[in-house]
C-alpha cells in the first residue's frame, strides 16, 4: 500500500508541475561521530528562489548544502525534492535524481586526470544523452556562457587559474540544464574583481534559465548581490540546547535591519568578544 | 556565552588503571570491528557494481595499463634476482649431500608455489596499491569523489571496479612473469655460474614441479590481487583530510595489503596443500 502510494506520488511528480517547494528539509539532524553539526533544521526553498546560507566557518553551511543533494545522509529528518524523500532512495534512484542538480564545489573539484572538455562533458557522457558532436557544441556553449575561450578545451585543470577553474566548475554544473544549482562558497579565494564576475555569472544564469539557486557563502557582498532570501546558521558548540541553529531567515534588506547581536557581528565582520571566547575555550582544553 | 569548565578529578589507583586499560582495549576492538565491517560492505558494493554494469573501455584501459604494463619490468627484475639468490643460498647444502642436480626442483618449486606469487603481489601492493590509495585519497580530499556522486556517477562503479578488475585480471600474468624470470635467473646461475649439469637440472625440475604447483601459485595470486585493490581503494576512500592524511592512506594501504598477502598466503597454502595430498597422497620427494 505504501509502495503503491509512493510510486503514484513519484509518477505524479514526473508528469504534473510540482506546486510545493522544490526542496524541503524537515527536522534535519546531522552528527559526525559524537560531534553534532546540524540540529532541527527546517527549511523550504521555493522554485526560482536564490537562497544564500551565511554563517561563520564550521557552522554547518556546507554540510547543509551536501545534505540537500544526498551527499550527506542526515541522522534524523527528511530531505524532500518535489515531495520525494531523498533519504529513502536507493543509490540508483539518487543518481538519476542528481541529474537535475548542479553543484559548484568550493575548490571546483575538477577531475585532475581529465581536460577541461572532458570535465565539462562528463555528466553528458555519463548519462549517455548525446552524440560526440552534440556534446562538443554544448560544451563550447557552456564555456562561452562563463566567458572561457575554446583554447582552454584541451588544458588540464592544473594549468588554469583559480577563477578559470571556478568558471569551468560552473560550466560543468550547468551542462545538464539543472533545475537547482548549489554553490559552495563560489567566491572564496578569488580576487574582488573575479568574485564579482562569479556573482554576475550566478545572476545571469538565473536570468537565462529559470533555475533555483542555493549559495553557501561568508562573503556578504555575494549574499546581498545575488540572494532573494538569506538564512544564517550558528555553530552548535556556541548555542544552548534549546536555542535554534538558524538564527536569521529573511531578505537581504531585513538582514541589515536585524537587531540580533550575533547577526550584526557577522554582517559587519567584527571580532567582538570572539577572540576572548576562543582563548577561554583553548585554555579550558588543557 | 562561555562558562567555566569544571572537570571531576580522574579516579586513581590500580582498579582505575585496570579499568582504563580494559576500556582502551574495548575501544580498539570496536574500531577494528568497524573497519572490518566497513571493508566488507565496501567489498559487497564493489561486487554488486561489478556484476550490474561493467565500466566503459576508456575507464578500464588506463587502469589496466597502469596495473599491468607498467608493473611488468619491476616484477620481471625482482623474479630474476630471486631465482639467482635461491640458487646461491641452496647450492652449498645440496652440494654437501651431492644432490646439486636437484637444485632445479627446489628453486622452481619455491618460485612457482610461493615466491613468484608473493613477490609479484608485494611489488603490485608497493607500486600500484599505495598509488591507488594516494590518488583516491587526493580525490576524496579535493571533493572529486563528491563531485562524481553529485553528477549521478557512482564512485565505486567509476573508480573502484576498474582498479579491482585490473588487479584481478592482470596479477596472474604478473605472477607467471615473476615465475618465468625466476626460473630463468635460477637456471642461469645454477648452470652457467655453478656449473651444474643442465640436462639433470631440467629433468629434476620437470619431475618434481607439476601443473598443480603452477596452478596453486596463480590461484593464490588472484586472492592477493583482489585484496590489494579492495584494501587500497578503501584506504583512499576513507582518507583523512590534508597532505598528511593522503600520505598515511598510501602507507597504510601498502602495510595492510602486505599483511593480508601473508595471511592469505598461509591460509591458502594450508588449503591447497591439503587438496594436493588428497589428490596425490604419495606427495613429492626431493631425495
Amino acid at each position: 500500500m505504501f509502495s503503491l502510494s509512493s510510486r503514484k506520488r513519484k509518477a505524479a511528480a514526473e508528469t504534473s508541475p510540482w506546486q510545493g517547494p522544490l526542496v524541503a528539509l524537515r527536522d534535519i539532524h546531522v552528527r559526525f561521530g559524537r560531534q553534532p553539526v546540524l540540529r532541527e533544521i527546517n527549511l523550504e526553498v521555493p522554485r526560482g528562489q536564490t537562497l544564500a546560507i551565511i554563517g561563520e566557518s564550521g557552522c554547518g553551511k556546507t554540510v547543509l548544502l551536501k545534505t540537500m543533494i544526498g551527499l550527506v545522509r542526515p541522522n534524523r529528518g527528511q530531505v524532500l525534492y518535489k515531495g520525494q524523500n531523498l533519504t529513502r532512495m536507493s543509490e540508483a534512484e539518487l543518481a538519476a535524481l542528481r541529474t537535475r542538480f548542479g553543484f559548484v564545489f568550493q575548490q571546483a573539484a575538477l577531475f585532475d586526470s581529465m581536460t577541461v572538455a572532458q570535465n565539462v562533458s562528463f555528466p553528458l557522457r555519463q548519462h549517455g544523452y548525446k552524440t560526440p558532436e552534440e556534446i562538443q557544441q554544448i560544451v563550447l556553449a557552456r564555456l562561452a556562457e562563463v566567458g572561457l575561450p575554446e583554447t582552454v578545451l584541451h588544458r588540464k585543470p592544473a594549468e588554469l587559474s583559480g577563477g578559470m577553474r571556478k568558471r569551468v566548475g560552473l560550466a560543468r554544473a550547468l551542462v545538464m540544464n539543472p533545475e537547482i544549482i548549489l554553490y559552495d562558497e563560489p567566491t572564496t579565494g578569488l580576487d574582488p574583481i573575479m568574485s564579482d564576475v562569479i556573482n554576475e555569472l550566478i545572476l545571469r544564469t538565473r536570468q537565462r534559465n529559470p533555475v533555483t539557486s542555493v549559495v553557501v557563502t561568508h562573503d556578504m557582498h555575494t549574499a546581498r548581490k545575488v540572494a532573494d532570501r538569506v538564512i544564517m546558521l550558528y555553530p552548535l558548540s556556541r548555542l544552548r540546547p534549546d536555542e535554534p541553529q538558524m538564527i536569521f531567515d529573511g531578505t537581504p534588506q531585513q538582514l541589515d535591519a536585524c537587531t540580533d547581536s550575533r547577526v550584526r557581528q557577522f554582517i559587519r565582520g567584527e571580532a567582538g568578544e570572539l577572540l576572548m571566547e576562543l582563548r577561554e575555550q583553548a585554555s579550558g582544553a588543557f | 556565552m562561555s562558562g567555566s569548565i569544571t572537570q571531576a578529578p580522574a579516579p586513581r589507583g590500580l582498579a582505575a588503571a585496570l579499568a582504563n586499560r580494559i576500556a582502551d582495549f574495548g575501544e580498539l576492538l570496536i574500531s577494528w570491528a568497524v573497519v572490518v565491517g566497513d571493508i566488507s560492505l565496501f567489498t559487497l558494493r564493489t561486487m554488486r557494481w561489478m556484476f550490474t554494469r561493467l565500466p566503459r573501455r576508456e575507464t578500464l584501459m588506463p587502469n589496466f595499463y597502469q596495473i599491468g604494463v607498467l608493473s611488468l619490468p619491476v616484477v620481471a627484475l625482482t623474479g630474476t634476482f630471486i631465482g639467482m639468490v635461491l640458487a646461491v643460498q641452496s647450492y652449498q647444502q645440496f652440494r654437501n649431500l651431492r644432490l646439486e642436480t636437484r637444485l632445479g626442483a627446489v628453486i622452481n618449486m619455491s618460485l612457482v608455489r610461493e615466491l613468484g606469487p608473493v613477490l609479484a603481489a608485494t611489488m603490485l601492493a608497493g607500486r600500484v596499491g599505495s598509488a591507488m590509495a594516494a590518488e583516491l585519497g587526493t580525490m576524496r580530499v579535493t571533493e572529486q569523489i563528491d563531485a562524481l556522486s553529485a553528477m549521478g556517477a557512482n564512485p565505486i562503479h567509476y573508480l573502484v571496479v576498474p582498479r579491482f578488475l585490473g588487479c584481478l585480471a592482470l596479477i596472474p600474468g604478473l605472477t607467471i612473469m615473476a615465475d618465468f624470470m625466476g626460473v630463468v635467473g635460477g637456471a642461469f646461475y645454477s648452470i652457467v655460474v655453478l656449473n651444474i649439469d643442465s640436462h639433470h637440472y631440467w629433468v629434476n625440475s620437470q619431475r618434481f614441479v607439476g601443473s598443480f604447483d603452477l596452478f596453486s601459485g596463480v590461484f593464490k595470486s588472484l586472492a592477493f590481487g583482489a585484496a590489494i585493490a579492495l584494501v587500497s581503494c578503501h584506504r583512499g576512500f576513507n582518507c583523512d583530510p590534508g597532505a598528511e592524511g593522503v600520505g598515511r592512506a598510501a602507507t597504510e594501504a601498502f602495510v595492510a595489503s602486505f599483511v593480508l598477502i601473508l595471511v592469505i598466503d598461509l591460509q591458502l597454502g594450508i588449503l591447497l596443500d591439503a587438496l594436493y595430498y588428497t589428490l596425490w597422497p604419495e606427495g613429492p620427494s626431493f631425495v
